[in-house]
C-alpha cells in the first residue's frame, strides 16, 4: 500500500514541503484523541504493526505503541538487541521473516545508518524509520516541527539553532531537512569536533559560540550529549562542555528575545542544558512528547493508505 | 612444443618500442618471434585474423586479492587467474592478506603451484611486509622472493608504524623490489565507511578524510627519500596524493603509484542509498579528485592502473553499509571501463592505455612481459575496441559478483589472452 507519502517513511530528506505539511496537518486532529476519556479510534483496526527495535529506546517505542493502539492497530514489539548473530545476518533474515509473516507495517530502530532503507527495499510492508544510526529520525523531526509550528503559528523565516552533537545525531539531520524545506532558517552550534566537516554544505549556518547562537535564534533544539562521546575524545569533559556550550539561564537571560527551548530527550541536566532552562517558561519539551504521539498517528495513518482527502475523515474520526 | 601463433593484421600498440601500426606478430616457443608487416605463417602455425583488433603486450594487474588460502568460497587462485585472463590480463600480482597471511616462502610457493595448475593468467605472489601483517616484525623478504614473490605489502592493513615502513624500505633494497603501501592513517580513518564530505554528512556515515591517505603518502615519500628504497603507493584516490607524488617525483625520489578504474570513473555520489557495491577503501571521492587522478594517469604522475580486485561473498555485501566489507571485483571490467571512460573520454590514447596497463606494471614491478620485443615472453592481449557488452556479474568467471558497474554498457573486450604463447582465454562466440 502506498499513499501520499509513498510506501515508507525513511527520512525527511526525500519528502517535499507539501508532504511535510500534510503530516503536520494530519497530526492536528489526532492530538485531540489523546485528550479524550476513551483514547481510541478504529482507523487501523485489523492491521499488524511490528515495532522492531535493535537499539534500546523506551521513549520512541512507547510513543509509537501509543499511536498504534490509539488507532486500534495490533502492535507487536520485537527487541533484537544482544543477538549473537552478526547484525547483517539478523537484518537480512529479519526481513525475510517479516515478509513471510505478511505484516502490514514495520517501525524500525537500528544502530546502522541506512538500516531502514535496507529493510524497505526488501519487504512489501510499509517501513517507518524510528532512527537509523547517525542518519535520520524523521518522526522526531516532524514532532519538533509540529511543536515549533504550534508555538510560532508558522515556520517560514523562523530561526532554529540545533545545539550540540550534530555529528552523531539523526535528530539533527531530520531537523535540518525538515526545517529548511518548510522555509525556516537553520543553524548549528557546538564544538567543531562534534559537527560534520561539510555541515555548511547542507545549507546551515555554523555558530562556534553558544552566545552568538542564542542571540540569533528564535528557538534552540538542544541535543542530548552522549556521555561516551567524551571518552571517545571528542570533548575534554562534560564539565567543560557545560561551561562552553551549555544552555544556561544566564546565557538565555542575555538574549534579545524569548528563545524557545526544545530537547529530544532524555536530558543530561547540567551538561547540555540546565534544569532551570529545561523546566522553565520557554521550554516546550513536554509538548514535544505529546506531539510525538500525534505525529506518529498521522504517519501511520497516511502510510496505511490513506490518501490526502482521507485527512478529512481522520478529522471526522477524531470528532 | 607449443604451436606457433601468427596474429595477423591487427593494430599493434607497443609503447615499449614506440610502435602503433598495423602489423603481424608471430609467437613461437613461448616467445615473441617477430613483429612486422606481411609475416609468413610457419608450418603448423595457427593464424588468428586480428583485423580491427588492438594487439598489445599482455595487461598486467599488480594489485588483486585472490582469497586463497582461507576464503576459497569467495575466490581461488584458479578462478582469479581465469577471471584475469577473461579480462585481458596475462599476469596479476596477488596481495598477501589471505588466511593464513602470505608471509613466508611456503605460502608463496603454494600460490605459485596453484597458479601453474590453473593454466590461465600468470600469478605473481606479493609477500607480506610484516609477519602476520601485524605491523611488528619484518617477514623474510629474501626467502619469499627466492620462492617467487615480486614485492612486499601489508595491503588490507596500512603500515601504521613509520619505523617499520622505514626498515622495510631499507631492507627491500637488497632485493630491488617495491614496498607497496596501503596509505591510510588508521586513527583518522577509524570507523569510516565512505569519503568524508557532504554525502557522508547527509547519509550519517562516518567519513574517511582525504588526509588519512595523504599523510601516509607524504610519510612514505619522505621515507623513500631517506632510505633510497622504492615505495609503490597503492590505489591513490585524492587530489592531494597526486600533488604529493608529483612533488616527490620532481625531486627524483623513488616513488611509483597506481590508481584503480573505479577511482577514475566514480564519485562518492555512487553510494546513493547505501549501495554496498560502492563501498571500498580508499573510498570513492569527489569529482575534483576524479579529475586530478585522470590528469595524473594521463601525464604519468600516476604510473599505472591496477584493479584492487576484491571479491566478497554476496551475503557479506548484503548488509548495512557500515558493516559491509570494502571492495569490488575488477578483473573482468577494468579494461572495458578504462577504454570506455578514459580512451573514448579523451583522457588516454591507445599507447598510453597500454603503457599504464602493461608496460609500466612490468617495468615498475620487474616482471616478464610488457613488451612485444623479439625474445620477450609471448604474453599478448588481443582486444576488440568496438565490442559492446553489458556488464552481467552472473557471467563473471570470478566467484565475486560485487561490482558497481552491473548493467553498464561498455565497449572494448579481450578476444584472445595469450600467456607464454598459449591462448588461455578466447571470448565466447569468437569464430576465428
Ligand atoms: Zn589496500
Ligand atoms: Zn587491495
Amino acid at each position: 500500500m502506498s499513499g501520499a507519502l509513498g510506501k515508507d517513511l525513511l527520512g525527511l530528506e526525500p519528502l517535499s514541503a507539501e508532504q511535510i505539511k500534510l503530516i503536520l496537518d494530519t497530526a492536528e486532529p489526532f492530538k485531540e484523541i489523546s485528550e479524550r476519556a476513551i483514547k481510541k479510534v478504529p482507523t487501523l483496526r485489523g492491521s499488524t504493526i511490528v515495532n522492531l527495535f535493535f537499539e534500546n529506546s523506551t521513549r520512541t517505542r512507547i510513543s509509537f505503541e501509543f499511536a498504534e493502539k490509539r488507532l486500534s492497530a495490533d502492535p507487536v514489539n520485537v527487541s533484537a538487541t544482544g543477538s549473537s548473530v552478526s547484525k547483517g545476518e539478523t537484518l537480512v533474515d529479519t526481513a525475510r521473516n517479516l515478509e513471510a509473516m505478511r505484516i502490514d507495517m514495520v517501525v524500525i530502530r537500528h544502530g546502522s545508518s541506512g538500516a531502514a532503507q535496507f529493510l524497505a527495499e526488501r519487504i512489501k510492508s510499509n517501513v517507518i524509520n524510528a532512527g537509523d544510526g547517525m542518519h535520520e529520525h524523521p518522526t522526531q523531526g516532524l514532532l519538533d516541527l509540529l511543536t515549533l509550528r504550534d508555538h510560532f503559528g508558522g515556520l517560514a523565516g523562523k530561526r532554529v539553532c540545533i545545539c550540540g552533537d550534530v555529528l552523531h545525531s539523526r535528530v539533527a539531520r531530520s531537523n535540518i531537512w525538515g526545517l529548511r524545506k518548510v522555509g525556516a532558517e537553520v543553524a548549528v552550534c557546538g564544538p567543531r569536533s562534534l559537527l560534520p566537516s561539510a555541515i555548511e554544505e547542507l545549507g546551515v549556518t555554523v555558530f562556534d559560540h553558544i552566545e552568538d547562537a542564542i542571540e540569533w535564534a528564535d528557538a534552540l533544539n538542544v541535543l542530548r550529549l552522549q556521555i561516551e562521546r567524551m571518552t571517545g575524545g571528542y570533548i575534554p569533559s562534560l564539565r567543560e562542555y557545560n561551561r562552553v556550550f551549555g544552555v544556561t539561564r544566564d546565557r538565555l537571560a542575555r538574549a534579545p528575545r524569548d528563545v524557545l527551548i526544545l530537547h529530544p530527550g532524555p536530558m543530561n541536566r547540567g551538561v547540555e542544558i540546565d534544569s532551570d532552562v529545561a523546566d522553565g517558561d520557554h521550554s516546550v519539551i513536554l509538548d514535544q512528547v505529546t506531539n510525538g504521539i500525534a505525529i506518529r498517528m498521522a504517519v501511520l495513518y497516511l502510510l496505511a493508505g490513506g490518501n490526502p482527502t482521507l485527512a478529512e475523515s481522520a478529522k471526522a474520526a477524531a470528532r | 612444443m607449443t604451436q606457433p601463433i601468427l596474429l595477423r593484421g591487427g593494430r599493434v600498440v607497443d609503447p615499449s618500442r614506440k610502435i602503433d601500426a598495423q602489423q603481424d606478430v608471430l609467437l613461437a616457443a613461448g616467445l615473441i618471434e617477430a613483429c612486422g608487416r606481411g609475416l609468413a605463417a610457419p608450418d603448423g602455425a595457427r593464424v588468428l585474423d586480428c583485423a580491427g583488433m588492438i594487439v598489445s603486450p599482455g595487461f598486467i594487474d599488480v594489485h588483486c586479492h585472490l582469497r586463497e588460502p582461507g576464503r576459497e568460497d569467495v575466490e581461488t587462485v584458479a578462478t582469479g587467474a581465469r577471471a584475469a585472463a577473461a579480462g585481458g590480463f596475462t599476469a596479476v600480482c596477488a596481495m598477501p592478506n589471505t588466511d593464513p597471511v602470505t608471509d613466508n616462502q611456503a605460502a608463496v610457493g603454494f600460490i605459485i603451484r596453484q597458479a601453474q595448475r590453473a593454466k590461465a593468467a600468470r600469478v605473481h605472489p606479493i609477500g607480506a611486509i610484516s609477519l602476520g601483517q601485524r605491523g611488528e616484525a619484518l617477514a623474510e623478504f629474501g626467502e619469499m622472493i627466492g620462492a617467487g614473490a615480486v614485492a612486499v605489502s601489508d595491503d588490507g592493513r596500512p603500515v601504521a608504524s613509520a619505523q617499520l615502513m622505514r626498515t622495510a624500505l631499507e631492507y627491500a633494497r637488497t632485493f630491488n623490489i617495491p614496498v607497496i603501501d596501503h596509505c591510510e592513517e588508521p586513527t583518522l580513518s577509524h570507523g569510516g565507511a565512505m569519503n568524508e564530505g557532504i554525502v557522508s554528512a547527509r547519509l550519517g556515515l562516518k567519513g574517511i578524510p582525504s588526509e588519512a591517505e595523504e599523510i601516509m603518502v607524504i610519510r612514505d615519500i619522505l621515507l623513500a627519500r631517506r632510505t633510497k628504497g622504492h615505495v609503490h603507493l597503492a590505489h591513490m584516490s585524492t587530489v592531494g596524493s597526486v600533488e604529493l607524488i608529483r612533488w616527490g617525483k620532481e625531486r627524483g625520489i623513488n616513488v611509483t603509484a597506481e590508481v584503480c578504474p573505479h577511482h577514475l570513473t566514480l564519485t562518492e555520489d555512487r553510494v546513493g542509498a547505501y549501495d554496498t557495491n560502492a563501498k571500498m577503501n580508499p573510498p570513492l571521492r569527489t569529482a575534483a579528485d576524479v579529475a586530478a587522478l585522470r590528469d595524473a594517469v594521463a601525464d604519468g604522475t600516476i604510473d599505472l592502473i591496477a584493479t584492487d580486485h576484491a571479491p566478497h561473498h554476496y551475503d557479506e555485501k548484503e548488509q548495512e553499509f557500515a558493516n559491509a566489507p570494502n571492495g569490488i571485483v575488477g578483473l573482468e571490467t577494468a579494461l572495458a571501463v578504462v577504454h570506455t571512460k578514459l580512451v573514448a573520454g579523451g583522457v588516454l590514447d591507445y599507447p598510453r592505455l597500454v603503457e599504464r596497463m602493461s608496460c609500466a606494471p612490468a617495468r615498475v614491478f620487474h616482471l616478464p612481459g610488457g613488451t612485444l620485443e623479439r625474445g620477450a615472453v609471448a604474453d599478448v592481449t588481443v582486444f576488440d575496441p568496438r565490442a559492446e557488452w553489458t556488464v552481467d556479474p552472473a557471467a563473471f568467471l570470478s566467484k565475486g559478483r560485487n561490482t558497481p558497474y552491473a548493467g553498464e554498457k561498455l565497449h572494448g573486450r579481450a578476444i584472445f589472452t595469450i600467456v607464454d604463447g598459449e591462448i588461455v582465454y578466447t571470448m565466447p562466440n569468437t569464430t576465428r
